[in-house]
Formats: structure tokens, C-alpha cells, sequence
């Protein structure tokens, strides 16, 4: 039904595409140095768990990925918390400047991370909060709050009105409104928002690296360092990337049904 | 239905509004401060007027000259990864099957490359390309094609453009996907007892529906290869020479780099300004289509 000839072949060869790179990863991760510097072998002939070993042993290691969480779930929690009651607003009501405060909004997620990393820099130097991982967490604000605005907004607009004055006219005031029937409804909506909030949070190097030097420092900036401080070793590296992708793979399994629609920004 | 006026609404916003002031508004001043001056050090500054935007909007400067080049190559990199991510995007969005448990695992594998951390993206693509330990640069070479990334400024791009198109089509096939899963089976069907052609379908059906999403897809893809930073910059570092080093890149060099505020300051805002046009435009165009379609359709 409305489909192409030749669609298993290309849907086939596409995902071929996008796992060889990732397996070449994984495959590197479990081989010994000299075997990934003398040979060219498809998988690891010695597999080792070495390079896994060292990270989940080495404190520089594996704090990195504790820093990272760390500042993603603030972020999501703050996102998600500010942006709920006025995705409701901006589906609901019309008040003075709506318009032009969702383009704002919307303009500051296309803003470049690069125009920020400076003032940033400057600004959570100047409040004490420089090297934890509030800055961060606060930073990528600047992105992730319109994002889950944007996309909260278009769960809520799918809720009928009529549900709301129903309530209403039920002597529900709107906090108890809010918590007890709109936020069930659009529990989906909400798990999806917060997907996204991770997800972004979790990919972004430019402002993490730039708003932390020692004691928070993310796992991407953690990579870039010390591989270049200890030569190029690249099992090592290969096993820490394969790391930063299962947080990611996890929480796609749990949103794998409604991915399409959130990247549509509820807007399908 | 019309929403209600309710200035009220405000409180609601109030949240999201100080949230992103604090991290938009407060940094962006910064900037509009350290654009106007020059310091020599010592945390010493002088008024400088907008001789820096003077500097940068005239390419016959050094400064100039490095904007143009990277605005330039950003704008071909751009196009080329549209030219390429939407139409491939398309056509993978069609091809995925339509029921059973491989939907899920299709759906999981193409959302794969969204949730790796853009440097190790980077760092993936680096060690795929590697003549020495990669996969697809020792296959190459082997092939008798001589590839390296390092050295060779069309090796570069290539890289960086495949590895943008394995990063990013899955984000456009996703959105078509999720416009194609919103067309009623009922539509197909009267197309089937019309008799039209596989075309025709794609054309007057599956195309039109897809439009609201392709216009985000546009919109996103533009947006985040315009501003693309640590992919190009974990593989290539900006080169070989200047060849990859696109706007970000420069900003950042300049920025971080070499600490010349002034001249990142101005150069930020010019960017910026660029990306609000871009995103204007396209927030037009957007509503407006979301404007016209109830009345065609019905409530949605």
C-alpha cells in the first residue's frame, strides 16, 4: 500500500549503511592495540575486555559518564518542569505577544551553540556556578526549553478543550486541573518531550566542554583529552564511544512508538 | 476553534520566559558589549564603535575575508546535504515496512545515529576513514582509489558530507514517516479503484501530506548544518588548509582560540541575524500552511 519496488532492498541496504560504521566501533573495542595497529581482521580474532576494564576502573574514567548524566537529568527536569504550563498557555490562550514569543522561542533553538560558548563562559564564571553541573544543565536550557515547548505544545493542542471546561465546571481548581487530568492525559507527550531533552543534552560538546574544567567534566570532553594526552589509543577511545551510545540505545527502545511523531515536534 | 484571550496566560509563561532570558537574552548582551570594543589584555576596553563590523563585512580585510570563505563553504555544505538528505530521506521513509516487529527494530536502528554524541560521531567517522585502521578507508584504497581525508581536500568533504548524511537522514526519514503513518488506508484504496499509477499516489497523496513535515525537516537540517561544529571539527579539525572550516569553526578560532572578542563578537551577531532571517522566514511560511489547512480539511 503506497509503497515503492525494491523497498526491502533499500530499506536494507540504507540500515547496512548506518550499523557498519557502528559495528567497526564495537568491533575495535574488544580487540588489543597491536591487533587493531598490525591487522586488518573483521572481528576480533583476541577479544578482550581490557579497554571496558580500564574505564570501569579508572576514576577519571567513569566519572565522566556521572558528570554527563548528571547535568542531562537536570536539564530534563528543568525543561520539562517550565515548559509544561506554558505549552498549555500557548495551545489554549491568546495573550499579548503570543506570536512573537514562540518565534523567539523557536529562533533560540536554531541559535549556534558557538555565538554562546563565550558569554557563557563569562556569565556562570561570574555567578560560581563555573565547572558544575548547573552551568550546563542551564546552558543547554537555551535549546531543550523551546524544544519541549514546542513539542508539549502540540500534545496539549490534541487534548479536546472540552475536557478542561468540563473539569473546571467540576470545581477542579487549575493546579489540581493541571496535575490530576491534563498531565495523565499527555504522559506520552511528556515521555517523548523528555526523550528529546536527553537526547539533545546528551550530544552537545561545545557548551559542556566549554562551562567545565576539572570536577564536572562530561565523558565527550574526557575522550578528547586524555586519548590525545596518551597517544592514540584507539581500543580505548572505540570502547568509551561505544559506552556513550548505549545510554542513547536504552532510551529509544522505551519511546521506539512515538519517535516519529516527536521528531515531527508533536506536530503531525 | 479559537483560543480564548487571556492575558492571564502570562504566569504560565513566565518560567519558560525567564529561563531562556537568563540564557539568551543576559549572554547575547555580552555580546552586543564586546562587539562595540577592543582590548589589549588586562581586562582593558576600549570603545571601538562598529569598526569590527566594518572588519567583517569587508572582505578585503583579513577578518572579512576568513567570514566570507566560511559563510561560503557552510552555505555549499548546506545545500549539498539537502540536496542529498531530503530526497534519500524520502525515499527510506517509503520503504520502511508497514507492519510486524521489523518496524520497531527499523525505527530503533534508524534513531541510532541521532542519540551518538555528535565529537563521537566524529570520532566513529575518523576511525572509519583511516586508510590504516578503517574499514571503509582501507577498502578504499585497496580498491585502488587513492583516499585520505587528511591530506586531500575533496577526501574531506566527502567524509564530512557522508558522515553528515549517515548522521542526519534517519531525523527526515523519521518526520515523512511520521506524516506517511497519518494518511487513512480509506485514501490508498479510492487511489486503487481509480487506477492511478504508483506516481500519481506519491504525488497527490503521499507528497501533500508529508509537506508540514518536510518544511520542519528543511527548517531543522538547514539550521543545525549551518551551525555544524564538532563532527567536521573531531574529523578534519577545519582542514587540510581552510577547506572544512565552516562558520562555527572560524568563530570558535577566533572566539577560543585567539580571544579576539571583538571580533567573535561581531562575528556571532552577524550570524545570529542571519539565522533569525532564515528562521523568520521559515515561521512564516510554517504557520501560514498550518493556517490554511483547517479551513481545507476540517478540524484537525
Amino acid at each position: 500500500m503506497g509503497t515503492i519496488p525494491g523497498r526491502r532492498l533499500i530499506i536494507s541496504l540504507f540500515l547496512i549503511f548506518l550499523l557498519l560504521p557502528i559495528y567497526w566501533l564495537v568491533n575495535m573495542s574488544f580487540k588489543t592495540n597491536s591487533e587493531i595497529v598490525s591487522t586488518m581482521t573483521l572481528w576480533p580474532h583476541q577479544p578482550t575486555i581490557e579497554n571496558y576494564m580500564r574505564i570501569f576502573t579508572d576514576e577519571s574514567w567513569y566519572s565522566g559518564y556521572i558528570n554527563s548524566l548528571k547535568y542531562v537529568v537536570i536539564n530534563t527536569v528543568i525543561s520539562i518542569s517550565v515548559a509544561l504550563p506554558a505549552a498549555y498557555a500557548f495551545s489554549r490562550y491568546r495573550f499579548l505577544g503570543d506570536k512573537h514569543l514562540f518565534f523567539w522561542l523557536l529562533s533560540n533553538r536554531m541559535a549556534p551553540a558557538a555565538v554562546f560558548a563565550l558569554p557563557f563562559f563569562n556569565l556562570y564564571s561570574a555567578i560560581g556556578l563555573f565547572d558544575t553541573p548547573w552551568a550546563v544543565a542551564l546552558a543547554h536550557c537555551i535549546f531543550n526549553v523551546p524544544l519541549a515547548v514546542w513539542i508539549l505544545e502540540g500534545f496539549v493542542s490534541s487534548v479536546p478543550r472540552e475536557i478542561d471546561e468540563t473539569a473546571f465546571l467540576d470545581g477542579y481548581s487549575f493546579p489540581r486541573f493541571f496535575v490530576k487530568i491534563l498531565v495523565p492525559l499527555i504522559a506520552s507527550g511528556i515521555g517523548v518531550a523528555a526523550f528529546f531533552c536527553f537526547m539533545f543534552s546528551w550530544v552537545e560538546l561545545l557548551l559542556a566542554r566549554t562551562l567545565t574544567s576539572v570536577d564536572a567534566k562530561p565523558i565527550s570532553a574526557v575522550m578528547t583529552r586524555t586519548v590525545s594526552a596518551a597517544g592514540m589509543d584507539w581500543g580505548l577511545l572505540a570502547a568509551a564511544g561505544v559506552l556513550t551510545i548505549i545510554p542513547g540505545a536504552l532510551v529509544i527502545w522505551f519511546v521506539r512508538n512515538y519517535i516519529a511523531r516527536g521528531f515531527a515536534l508533536g506536530r503531525v | 476553534m479559537d483560543k480564548v484571550v487571556n492575558q492571564k496566560a502570562w504566569f504560565l509563561v513566565l518560567p519558560v520566559f525567564l529561563v531562556v532570558a537568563f540564557s539568551a537574552v543576559l549572554p547575547l548582551m555580552t555580546v552586543v558589549n564586546y562587539s562595540m570594543q577592543d582590548t589589549f589584555g588586562n581586562n582593558q576596553f576600549f570603545w571601538n564603535g562598529v569598526g569590527w563590523f566594518k572588519e567583517l563585512l569587508d572582505p578585503s580585510t583579513d577578518l572579512g575575508e576568513r567570514f566570507f570563505a566560511s559563510l561560503w563553504r557552510n552555505l555549499i555544505f548546506s545545500a549539498i546535504i539537502l540536496a542529498i538528505e531530503i530526497p534519500l530521506g524520502i525515499v527510506v521513509a517509503l520503504s520502511m515496512p508497514r507492519e510486524g516487529w521489523t518496524v520497531a527494530v527499523c525505527l530503533v536502528i534508524l534513531a541510532l545515529p541521532l542519540l551518538i554524541p555528535w565529537n563521537v560521531v566524529g570520532t566513529i567517522w575518523q576511525i572509519f576513514g583511516r586508510p590504516d585502521i578503517g574499514l571503509l578507508g582501507y577498502t578504499l584504497n585497496h580498491l585502488g582509489l587513492h583516499y585520505n581525508y587528511v591530506s586531500n581536500e575533496l577526501d574531506a568533504w566527502a567524509t564530512v558530507i557522508v558522515m553528515d548524511v549517515w548522521h542526519w537522514t534517519s531525523l527526515v526519514a523519521l518526520l515523512c514517516y511520521a506524516g506517511l503513518k497519518s494518511i487513512p488506508d480509506a485514501y490508498y484504496q479510492a487511489a486503487q479503484i481509480d487506477g492511478a499509477s504508483r506516481w500519481a499516489v506519491f504525488r497527490a497523496i503521499q507528497l501533500p501530506k508529508m509537506n508540514r513535515v518536510l518544511l520542519i525537516a528543511v527548517l531543522l537540517r538547514f539550521m543545525d548544518s549551518f551551525m555544524i561544529y564538532t563532527e567536521p571539527f573531531v574529523v578534519t579539525g577545519g582542514g587540510p588548509g581552510n577547506s572544512t572550516t565552516f562558520i562555527s569553526i572560524e568563530l570558535v578560532k577566533i572566539a577560543l582560540g585567539q580571544f579576539d572578542l571583538g571580533k567573535a563578537a561581531a562575528l556571532s551577531l552577524v550570524y545570529n541575524l542571519i539565522i533569525l532571517i532564515v528562521c523568520w522566514v521559515f515561521y512564516t511560511v510554517m504557520t501560514n500552511a498550518g493556517a490554511e489547512r483547517p479551513q481545507k480539511e476540517g478540524a484537525v
